[in-house]
């Protein structure tokens, strides 16, 4: 490849038209292929994706499951729902700091100065945290059954499952979609999202029953919305879930999408930078 | 059926004839800052028109206005024809923009950074990858085409960026300083690229602070200093009006530069330009004459001169006069709005 390049440039610029103008739809799938490029470009985002969550069930499954559940078995089978709920949530904030990096080198400019449905690119970036989260998902509950553990609703129960993971993943992005468009690094969003994200994990029901906690920190895990949704994921794989299980694990990600939906188109449309 | 079809080719009609760039009175402010304070503009098809000033003028800020990336605080703008703020979707549709740092995915490949363009602007399958092709022929990018853009080279990022704006033919090209960075070679290559899409009736406005590249390209030259368009015209409208009769002198000693200076100040009653060199100095001298006696006057005063010439101002002399010689090309300049 030469710099000098263009020697030859007696390029055919013949005029162009535009074609017919595509569908708001038709541009979110393009985006949702940039997404999936980006899986075989770089893989290696995979793998940190993926790491903590297995890190993650070894160390709770095999160093605090019998202390904490009597048995390593038992524990696993309390947790592995809640680890994947975990996942989802983690890997939302990863989404953020890809989109503060693309906002960061002008790639946002030319979407935006494209004729194209506002939405679009953030409907792409959601079809790359659907597949991450079901990649990462699945590769969690493969090794949760290699080590034992057992779905008592059998595939219908991870499948429904794991369309409520979805749903969760899905508002929780919301968050840091619009982290990602008002802080300027990638580094940033990160710290200031697990900020946000390690007392909503770590106070919840993913990891002990929330039964020997104080009065007033129960209070607060009772309503946290990822105990919500881990308890919602845990009756699903078990087969003993109730509707209003489900309605509550899906109320504060509905909420976040109605609210921050117009707060994200909002905040590109304005961005500055 | 038939009235819509009418009411529309008669909008269209009116589109047409409108200039490709008209605004009046456009402001942006940052906080404090007025970074563009009122700018006028008219663009007409088909010209290259460049925005020169040094940076934190305000050029960048005026350019992501005209392409609705930046809502203005006050004025108003049409683009082809469309307003900017009634119709900021029409105006989209007909412009494209290269940014000061590349709009591109480093992750992806060259050729579907084009793909992906082509897909949004509606091509579907073979004609998408038809018309990534054909872009990455004419910009001499096939052989790179299946390679990830991180390990393009900066001429070829910016062939691809510039490509990448061309998926459809714009009405308008805003290129945003678009030789930063570049070598020499890779430079030409640029301009060159320029002038064939001027050629080819697309209309281009690029800021700069390269005053050869203005006085190159561009047949009409905005100069913005502070968020206010100071002049405007040809490049040879700016200097006429800058005048003629500029005594250029090159010393052979750096450290005679202020005495030499000093000297053509009283010699010839005007204000001696610096060059960035630090070796040369520029004042207006009226006539040959005058110009002959300063010299005169340096040589008695033993200082040595490696060159002189009689000629027209460079852009740079004109921008000094222009902004008082209160702004100084080169010096950065805290964010360049």
């Amino acid at each position: 490849m030469n710099d000098t390049g263009s020697t030859a440039l007696a390029p055919r610029l013949e005029m162009v038209a535009p074609p017919k103008a595509p569908s708001a739809f038709s541009n979110a799938l393009v985006f949702g292929w940039r997404a999936i490029l980006k899986f075989k470009h770089v893989p290696e985002q995979l793998f940190d994706l993926v790491m903590t969550p297995i890190m993650f069930t070894l160390l709770f499954t095999f160093v605090f499951g019998g202390a904490l559940a009597g048995s390593t078995s038992a524990y696993l089978q309390f947790f592995l729902p809640g680890i994947l709920v975990q996942t989802v949530v983690f890997n939302s904030v990863y989404s953020g700091m890809g989109l503060s990096t693309d906002l960061g080198k002008g790639l946002f400019d030319r979407f935006r100065s494209l004729p194209i449905w506002s939405l679009a690119p953030f409907a792409g970036l959601m079809v790359g945290d659907i597949l991450r989260h079901l990649i990462a998902g699945g590769i969690i509950l493969t090794i949760g059954l290699i080590l034992g553990f057992r779905p008592e609703a059998g595939i219908l129960g991870i499948v429904a499952a794991f369309t409520l993971l979805l749903a969760v993943g899905f508002g929780m992005g919301w968050i840091f979609i619009v982290l990602g468009l008002l802080v300027k690094t990638p580094m940033t969003v990160m710290t200031l999202g697990f900020t946000f994200i390690f007392p909503l994990v770590f106070a919840s029901n993913i990891m002990v029953e929330p039964a020997t906690m104080p009065a007033w920190l129960r209070a607060f895990v009772d309503v946290n919305p990822v105990s919500l949704m881990t308890s919602a994921i845990r009756g699903l794989m078990a087969g003993n879930a109730t509707i209003s299980d489900v309605l509550l694990a899906l109320a504060a990600p509905a909420a976040l999408a109605v609210l921050l939906a117009p707060v994200t188109l909002w905040l590109y449309r304005r961005s500055d930078r | 059926m038939n009235d819509a079809v009418r009411v529309n080719n008669s909008s269209s009609l009116e589109e047409r004839s409108a200039p490709a760039i008209s605004a009046r009175g456009l402001v942006k402010r940052f906080g404090a800052l007025c970074a563009v304070d009122g700018i006028d503009l008219e663009v007409p098809r088909g010209m290259i028109f460049a925005i020169l000033g040094p940076n934190g003028a305000g050029k960048t800020t005026l350019m992501r206005m005209l392409a609705t990336l930046l809502a203005p605080d006050a004025g108003s703008a049409s683009v082809m024809g469309h307003d900017l703020i009634a119709a900021p979707h029409k105006v989209r549709a007909s412009i494209a923009m290269t940014g000061q740092f590349a709009s591109l995915d480093e992750d992806l490949t060259g050729r579907e950074n084009l793909l992906l363009l082509a897909r949004l602007w509606g091509f579907r399958g073979r004609k998408a990858k038809g018309r990534a092709d054909e872009l990455l022929a004419a910009f001499d990018l096939s052989d790179a085409a299946n390679k990830q853009v991180k390990a393009y080279s900066g001429g070829m990022r910016r062939r691809l960026d510039i490509a990448a704006s061309l998926v459809v033919t714009p009405g308008v090209l805003f290129l945003d300083e678009p030789t930063t960075g570049l070598d020499p070679n890779a430079r030409q290559g640029v301009w060159r690229m320029i002038r064939v899409l001027a050629g080819s009736g697309v209309t281009i406005l690029l800021t700069t602070q390269y005053l050869d590249e203005a006085d190159q390209l561009a047949a009409r030259i905005a100069v913005i200093d502070k968020g206010k368009k100071i002049a405007e015209g040809t490049s040879r409208e700016l200097k006429a009006a800058t005048g003629t009769g500029f005594l250029h002198v090159a010393l052979a000693d750096p450290a005679r530069l202020d005495e030499a200076a000093m000297l053509l100040e009283k010699h010839l009653a005007g204000s001696v330009h610096r060059g960035p060199e630090g070796t040369q100095l520029s004042i207006k001298a009226g006539t040959t004459r005058a110009a002959n006696e300063a010299i005169s006057t340096l040589i008695a005063a033993k200082i040595e001169l490696a060159d002189f010439s009689m000629g027209s101002p460079s852009l740079e002399e004109v921008f000094f006069a222009l902004t008082g010689g209160r702004s100084r090309f080169g010096k950065l300049e805290k964010g360049d709005a």
